[in-house]
């Protein structure tokens, strides 16, 4: 017993290296595979505090580009008014929906919040942003992330009280469900992690005719986010002889350098489609 | 200024230029991305007892883990390089009862050339701990191996830049003390 005690003794300082060695594994392994450390709650609100302070200087620098954004954004939506439209005959009217109960709410499906991007990374392997919401204005993990200009940007992992962390498109384990827009073949969208501003997209079948340039965007297959939002454009084809599928280079159409708004989808209509799937599941 | 707070400055300055300066830069290459804070380690005085040492880098480390989203990876390299500076520091001291005289590492206290020795150990060490990490969970072995020289060179250089630009000018102390 008395030996045990001096060799504590004598190695102390490298026992409490290895269990201070130990703390930081279990944190890099734990954090992985559950986003839900009991800390990072507390931690998101100090650094996003802290954040949202540098983010109000560094925001000033990129005003003309934010700006010159939204006026697309808003020239994009300003053409899809009804004013914009002729009706050529007159046989065509609208019918006013009379009834009291308010039919459109319910079949509402995807609610957007405006956030405004307070930290992001690309350079590293495993990039996320932090936006300025969270799960007191009703964000929760799983929810998508479009920029002003209907691109994907990512996925939210993490909420604490007013902030929320989002996986961006160029992350490791980021995995998206993606269609060509002229063909309509689907595959999945991931990042190697090592060459920033160039997505992949796997699976693609052999009989698509692909041209570089050509959009790919979202499926609609997802529950966070509406089919067709603009995810990237593709640069070149990788032709693999040995397999029966496309990979294809992506160019992300999401500026990631200079995000400084984005719009969080919250799917209204999530828990139905879910559980009935849980159902079948289960038999 | 008492040594104490010295380095709680040191700390906020080193976390801030790290996450608010180095981090935003858009990368030189894939394969480089430079670190500095860790020489906030370096700089730790001679005397502070082992375990507070490793204590603090594990702060140092775990900070800009929070900053990052990538909870451990910092604090590990940082713990590893605090558990090896005293060994390094042993055997680099030229002269005699250096860490007596000086308070801290410092190119006047230990040397040029020591001085270079120490940091671009540590460095590469801290380094290769860390891409090493990293490596487990994305990369292969060329990007670790690659990333890990290229991003000490630059790392290097920036520490060199540190000590020409903030000399650190310490009082030569007796050794009654």
């Amino acid at each position: 017993m008395r030996n045990i005690f001096i060799f504590i003794r004598i190695y102390f300082t490298f026992i409490f290296f290895l269990l201070l060695m130990g703390v930081s594994f279990y944190m890099i392994f734990s954090y992985n595979h559950y986003h839900h450390a009991v800390y990072s709650a507390t931690a998101n609100e100090i650094t996003g505090s802290i954040d949202e302070k540098f983010n109000t200087v560094q925001y000033y620098f990129q005003l003309k580009k934010t700006n010159d954004s939204l006026v697309k954004a808003n020239e994009a939506l300003y053409n899809k008014l009804r004013q914009d439209y002729e009706i050529p005959d007159t046989v065509n009217r609208i019918a006013i929906d009379t009834l009291l109960v308010d039919s459109v709410q319910t079949k509402r499906k995807y609610l957007y919040m405006q956030a405004k991007v307070i930290s992001n990374s690309v350079n590293q392997p495993n990039n996320y942003i932090e936006l300025h919401r969270g799960k007191l204005q009703g964000v929760a993990p799983d929810m998508g992330v479009i920029d002003i200009n209907n691109a994907l940007v990512g996925t939210v992992v993490d909420v604490s009280n007013n902030y929320a962390v989002v996986m961006s498109l160029l992350h490791e384990q980021s995995n998206t469900s993606a269609r060509l827009k002229t063909g309509g073949e689907t595959g999945t969208v991931v990042y190697d992690s090592k060459t920033p501003g160039i997505l992949y997209v796997k699976d693609i079948s052999k009989s698509a005719k692909i041209t570089s340039g050509d959009t790919v965007v979202t499926s609609g297959f997802s529950d966070k986010f509406p089919g067709g939002l603009l995810i990237g454009f593709v640069k070149d084809i990788i032709n693999d002889k040995s397999s029966s599928t496309y990979t294809i280079r992506l160019k992300p159409a999401v500026n990631f350098e200079n995000l400084q708004y984005s719009f969080i989808i919250n799917n209204l209509q999530k828990d139905e489609p879910e559980q009935l799937l849980k159902k079948v599941k289960t038999k | 200024m008492s040594n104490l707070i010295k380095n709680i400055i040191r700390f906020c300055l080193f976390i801030l230029v790290q996450v608010y300066v180095l981090d935003q830069i858009p990368p030189l290459h894939r394969l480089v991305t430079p670190y500095i804070y860790f020489l906030f380690i370096l700089w730790l005085p001679f005397k502070m007892n082992r375990l507070v040492q490793m204590i603090v880098a594990f702060t140092l480390g775990f900070t800009l883990d929070c900053f990052a989203n990538s909870y451990g990876i910092h604090a590990a390299s940082c713990v590893l390089i605090a558990y090896l500076r005293p060994f390094l520091i042993n055997m680099l001291i030229s002269q005699e009862g250096a860490e007596k005289n000086y308070n801290e590492p410092s190119i006047q206290s230990l040397g040029f050339a020591a001085y270079f020795t120490y940091a671009a150990i540590l460095t590469f060490i801290h380094h290769s701990f860390l891409f090493f990490l990293q490596a487990l969970q994305t990369g292969g072995f060329f990007y670790f191996v690659v990333k890990t020289l290229t991003s000490t060179a630059i790392s290097l250089l920036l520490i060199l830049l540190v000590e020409l630009i903030f000399v650190r000018k310490q009082r030569f102390r007796t050794n009654t003390v």
